[in-house]
């Protein structure tokens, strides 16, 4: 709906939108759209208060750590939200792995927030299941088939062929402000006399 | 009408909108035939160009037929006329427009004071590419009004099929231009990187112009082997180096001319640990364009050499080598195509069939199939090169 507020910049015969039709974004792209905002969001939070974090967690000191992650994160969101968003998605994945390690090592039986290491443990595991599915998804919306491309062998261009194309334009001036140095052969077939003697 | 507009990244959308509407006298309505999706219109896609804004119908590649005509352009134009539309509007009688520089016209971006806080001074008006450049509606829909219509247009006869007239708007002009302010020699080795639409159309404007060899670089089989058919020596970069290479192929003493046909968003490789760099920053806000092509330009070309760059650039780029460009007293030659200036000439080439730009045509669809074939041609999935779109 952008689009209405964006029509103050139009004159009034330019066409303004009616209905909005058929995207060329796909699913896939859309649900990158999503985990790149959803790594944005993540990634600040971690930046901005990585004691939430690591209080619900028992990780009580590992601060530094978050804060790192969320670096990471907003790495992995910029790069989804890019036109390179199978890199962005396949590195959530990895960091995803990464997270489930960290939060492993924090299911030790001594943590009295164990219960909910193990809901964050879940709410990880199932984004991961995104993530994989995301990241399978615009890879393959984005890739080139293998196989042998068409053959534009015969796509030369010139009815006549390419032989008698091989200058057929000579007749053309070329305008006297698009003119170059004069060319390195001229100079060179110069007579002796012409030419820079060294010093 | 339908018409393919941006909702943002990478949020292209078949979308019903209102008809346009004849705003100022020298305005036309073109009932579009067929348009194209072109290598530019990713950037937008990517939303790397700044100052799109959800509701701008896309494109810029476009051609149709006359319906409705503004009483100053009457003279110039009447209902049923067939023309192709370029993709620069232009006033036609500001000083810029009277030198032929028309992609820099004074006059037709109407949304001059935001262009001058960005470029310094406003560029012309462009179809269906950002406020910087007038916010005007592009031509991927039904229908196109074209301000300054009685210089803004092609005329174009009957008789010839729409595809191969089409790209007299924009990729065809510009692959000339990119080869003409080269100043080919029949001595010279002109070098393109990328073989893309304006690519393909550089190699068979060098070709034309009389190069004594062309070389184009990319890493795609299918662009190779297309580039290949018009005459051109291919490499590969996946496969091998392409310094080294341009190199043997000029003696040691590199190409004298070199065109980029990439612009601002060179392929990324962990083997060009350059575009991993230009990449990351990208992502951060930090660096606009990945210039990986200039550089190797800059690097590879013969001093004296002339680098000639049809390929958009957004905004700010990194690690360009000054010292190289500078010591090497290369001449650097940019723009967005002045398209007008080139077009009776490349018209009279296509009718004496000295070239048909239809050759690069991959894929002809419905409008309503354009959000999906934005996807196709950006992952270059089946063999996409140009689609032409059929509203």
């Amino acid at each position: 709906m952008a689009y209405y507020i964006s029509n103050i910049a139009r004159s009034k015969g330019d066409p303004k939108v009616l209905h909005s039709g058929p995207s060329s974004l796909g699913a896939a792209d859309r649900m990158a759209k999503a985990l790149g905002w959803f790594s944005i969001g993540l990634g600040i939070a971690e930046l901005v208060a990585p004691e939430r974090f690591t209080r619900a967690l028992g990780m009580e000191g590992k601060e530094g750590l978050v804060r790192a992650y969320g670096v990471r994160e907003l790495g992995h969101g910029i790069v989804s939200l890019s036109p390179d968003k199978h890199l962005g998605l396949w590195s959530r994945v990895a960091g995803d792995g990464l997270d489930i390690a960290t939060l492993m090592m924090a299911m030790r039986h001594d943590n009295p927030k164990r219960d909910n290491v193990g809901i964050a443990l879940a709410a990880v595991l199932g984004v991961t299941l995104l993530d994989i599915i995301g990241a399978q998804g615009v890879t393959a919306r984005h890739s080139r088939p293998r196989g042998r491309p068409r053959s534009y062998r015969d796509r030369t261009g010139f009815p006549q062929g390419v032989q008698a194309a091989r200058g057929a334009a000579k007749d053309f001036q070329v305008p006297p402000d698009m003119r170059a140095a004069p060319p390195l052969a001229a100079v060179s077939d110069r007579a002796p006399q012409e030419r820079a003697r060294p010093h | 009408m339908r018409a393919l507009v941006w909702h943002g990244k990478e949020d292209i959308r078949c979308d019903t909108v209102t008809d346009p509407e004849i705003e100022q006298p020298r305005d036309a309505i073109v009932k579009v035939t067929s348009c194209a999706i072109c290598g530019s219109d990713l950037h937008l896609f990517h939303n790397f160009i700044p100052a799109m804004l959800p509701g701008d119908i896309m494109g810029h590649e476009m051609m149709g037929e006359v319906v409705e005509v503004g009483p100053e352009a009457r003279g110039k134009l009447k209902k049923g006329d067939r023309v192709v539309v370029p993709f620069t509007i232009i006033c036609g009688e500001c000083d810029q427009c009277k030198r032929g520089n028309f992609s820099v016209c004074q006059r037709s971006n109407r949304k001059k004071d935001l262009a001058d806080k960005v470029f310094g001074h406003a560029t012309a008006g462009l179809f269906g590419y950002t406020h910087l450049t007038g916010g005007y509606p592009g031509g991927q829909a039904e229908y196109l009004r074209v301000p300054f219509a009685d210089a803004t247009h092609i005329k174009v006869p009957d008789g010839i099929p729409d595809e191969k007239v089409l790209f007299l708007g924009d990729i065809f002009p510009t692959g000339w231009q990119a080869a003409v302010q080269c100043d080919i020699q029949p001595t010279d080795t002109v070098a393109i990187w990328g073989c893309g639409p304006v690519g393909q159309m550089a190699i068979r404007s060098a070709v034309l112009l009389g190069a004594k060899q062309v070389i184009a670089i990319d890493h795609l089989p299918e662009r190779l082997e297309m580039a290949e058919a018009g005459g051109a020596i291919t490499i590969n970069f996946d496969e091998e180096s392409v310094i080294e290479r341009l190199n043997e192929l000029t003696g040691g003493e590199g190409p004298e001319k070199c065109i980029d046909a990439i612009g601002m968003e060179a392929h990324v490789s962990p083997s060009m640990p350059d575009t991993v760099y230009d990449r990351a920053k990208q992502m951060l806000g930090a660096e606009s364009d990945r210039p990986h092509v200039l550089r190797e330009m800059i690097y590879v070309c013969r001093p004296a050499g002339v680098i000639s760059i049809p390929g958009v650039y957004g905004g700010l780029v990194d690690k360009i080598p000054m010292g190289q460009l500078m010591n090497k007293g290369l001449t650097l030659r940019t723009g967005q195509t002045h398209v007008n200036r080139w077009t009776d000439d490349l018209l009279r080439r296509i009718e004496e069939g000295q070239i048909d730009p239809s050759f690069v045509i991959t894929h002809t669809v419905s409008l309503d199939e354009g959000p999906e074939m934005y996807k196709v041609f950006r992952d270059k999935q089946d063999s996409c090169i140009k689609v032409v779109l059929k509203p």
